[in-house]
């Protein structure tokens, strides 16, 4: 601790190659954060998925709808908890740009079935009773400006009304909030009755139905029973539990993940050439004042501690730096604008970021400190 | 050999016996010293004379635990600092030995004030402590007025005093000075002579300064001679 301003001192030697090198480290680690809340963002569904819960669909693809009259067959087979379904509303707000999902839904079975979705009491109650009303993720409210009490007008893409209009009002009765960072708080849910006895077609048709099993390592056994249950029916079901729904879309996340892999391993092994290259001519411009140093009984260790300390120094000043430029940027949502609704920067990176940066400063300083360590005494003095 | 070996009856503080040293340039091999010995009583003030080349810089870095002898030994205060581990070395000259070189050496990062606390940084002392202790080495150098000056903003002879500062700071046994005087100006020099005398009569530093200048060796208290890798006493003492 006493050496600190020793180093500082040091680092401040050269104004100019500091900064710079300071500003290429940060600029790594900036583009480090950010990579990495994308790649959190991409990879959110599938590590968060329920393993208790199952995804029913129709056995073609997820386009197609299924008869509601399924609910309660599902709700007969054993291991089953819950059941409900869900419908994609797929609305406009004024542009399409605004895009989040809008989902119509049974709001009691549906908060039995997704108990992460916070809500106060009232708002619940409120929601249940009003069949115009709407709950609302804090992000998607938060994005929009939206409160309880406002009216929401949303352009139907899918769902003309009754009598061809395609103009929706709903009513916001409640903001939803996350009981995990990894919670989607964008969603836009409303009633599926009110969407049912409203819509011009596709009565009594459900977009896909959700499980909760009651023992989550027998969910396989379950999905099987379910497509059982509806082989040879006019319309067949595949069940899946969301991680598997989700692995489809995770094993096209994978590619990308490599490629963000690829990039930051080249961006950090360009950062390392630099930081090491300013540490090697730092410590050789230096060389009389080691041998001074050491002459006034400074040990070859210490001398080395003193760069190492250095070049730790400015990794871990840049990579902060880069680190919090990134987590300002990142806390400003997602760039996307609705493709990537968990956007944030968690924790565990920037704690890995950390250590990454002290990673590169000994990596850096290692061969110069080694340098200045093995200086002979006489040897550097006689350089003068 | 009276003369190189001390002041009779003195117990010495510096006791050099049968060193050689050698320097391999490539296939060239370089006697420097051979078989020299030499003793400094405590309290002397000693000049070290000789042509250039002779070996004057490397005996001193041998005094100082700055090198090894190839041959023979070193001891100074009863220890035998060639024996010593690098380790241990580096914490008796912390202890022990302070340095003042011809071009002053100050690091240009630091002010005079801190330049001077350097070599407290390896003490247990507090910062409060540093500082203080600094501030009286540069009272005693008469710098008292410039202590946040940083090197470039000083003139040599003010460099050359916070060098004697930083080399008196830790309150060493021995102060060893290579050429102190060899880039100044005769005023400054005198000024720095005056100083090192001082010094050694009114707080009985022991010191042994290397030196071409008879006018500066003039101000010893006694005058060696190195030649040939061999010591003399000054012909004309
Ligand atoms: N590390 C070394 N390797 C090779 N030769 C060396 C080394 N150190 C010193 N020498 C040689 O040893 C001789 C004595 O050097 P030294 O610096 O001790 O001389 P000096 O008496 O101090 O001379 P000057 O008065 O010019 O300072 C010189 O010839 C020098 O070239
Ligand atoms: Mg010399």
């Amino acid at each position: 601790m006493r050496f600190l301003p020793l180093i500082w001192s040091n680092i401040l030697r050269k104004k100019a190659r500091s900064v710079l090198t300071l500003l290429s480290i940060l600029v790594a680690f900036l583009l480090y954060g950010y990579l990495c809340a994308v790649e959190r963002a991409l990879d959110q569904g599938v590590s968060l998925a329920g393993a208790d819960r199952l995804l029913v669909r129709h056995r073609v693809s997820i386009g197609q709808v299924l008869p509601q009259s399924y609910l309660r067959r599902i709700a007969g087979i054993p291991g089953v908890r819950h059941v409900s379904h869900a419908t994609w509303f797929g609305g406009i707000y004024r542009d399409p740009k605004n895009f989040f999902a809008q989902m119509a839904v049974m709001p009691e079975q549906y908060l039995h079935i997704y108990p992460e979705y916070l809500l106060p009491e009232a708002q619940r109650e409120a929601w249940f009773r009003t069949r115009t009303g709407a709950i609302v993720g804090r992000r998607t409210a938060e994005r929009f400006g939206w409160k309880v009490g406002d009216r929401i007008p949303l352009q139907a893409t899918v769902w003309p009304k009754k009598g061809g209009e395609f103009h929706w009002e709903f009513d916001i009765v409640g903001i939803y909030d996350a009981a995990d960072p990894g919670t989607d708080t964008t969603n836009f849910l409303l009633h599926y009755d009110y969407l049912d006895e409203t819509r011009q077609y596709g009565r009594g048709l459900v977009g896909w139905y959700m499980v909760r099993v009651r023992d989550p390592k027998a969910a396989a056994d379950v999905a099987r029973r379910i497509d059982e249950e509806f082989r040879n029916a006019p319309t067949e079901t595949k069940s899946e539990t969301e991680g598997a729904f989700l692995a489809g879309w995770a094993r096209q996340i994978g590619d990308i993940t490599a490629i963000i892999a690829g990039i930051l391993s080249a961006v950090f092994f360009t950062i390392l050439l630099v930081a090491w290259n300013t540490m090697a001519q730092s410590v050789r411009e230096r060389t009389e004042e080691w041998g001074v140093m050491k002459s006034m009984g400074f040990s070859n260790e210490r001398v080395m501690m003193l760069v190492l300390g250095e070049s730790c120094f400015l990794a871990v000043l840049g990579g902060c730096l880069g680190l919090a430029t990134a987590w300002v940027m990142i806390s400003r949502g997602d760039p996307t604008g609705g493709a990537l609704p968990m956007f944030y920067f968690p924790r565990r990176d920037v704690f890995s970021g950390i250590a990454w940066a002290l990673g590169l400063g000994l990596a850096a300083g290692i061969l110069p400190a080694a340098e200045a360590m093995r200086l002979q005494i006489a040897e550097a003095l006689r350089r003068t | 050999m009276s003369a190189v070996l001390g002041t009779s009856g003195e117990r010495a503080l510096v006791c050099v016996r049968g060193v050689d040293k050698v320097f391999r340039r490539g296939d060239e091999v370089l006697r420097i010293l051979h078989g020299l010995d030499l003793e400094v009583g405590r309290g002397e003030f000693l000049a070290l004379m000789g042509p250039s080349g002779s070996g004057k810089s490397t005996l001193l870095n041998l005094i100082g635990g700055l090198d090894r002898p190839t041959r023979g030994e070193i001891m100074i205060g009863g220890e035998r600092i060639d024996r010593l581990a690098d380790r241990k070395l580096a914490e008796w000259r912390g202890r022990h030995v302070g340095l003042v070189f011809q071009f002053y050496n100050l690091l240009p990062v630091l002010s005079a004030q801190r330049n001077v606390e350097l070599p407290l940084l390896l003490t247990p002392l507090a910062r409060a402590r540093r500082r203080r202790q600094a501030a009286i080495a540069l009272s005693m150098v008469g710098l008292s007025h410039r202590v946040n000056h940083y090197p470039r903003q000083l003139s040599g002879g003010e460099q050359q005093r916070v060098g004697i500062a930083r080399a008196i700071v830790t309150d060493p046994t021995l102060l060893l000075c290579d050429e102190p005087t060899g880039d100044l100006d005769r005023k400054s020099g005198d000024e720095i002579l005056g100083l090192l005398q001082a010094l050694n009569r009114d707080h009985g530093k022991t010191i042994i300064m290397v030196t071409h200048d008879p006018h500066a060796s003039a101000r010893a208290t006694r005058v060696v001679h190195l030649d040939k890798g061999q010591l003399s006493a000054e012909a004309t003492a």
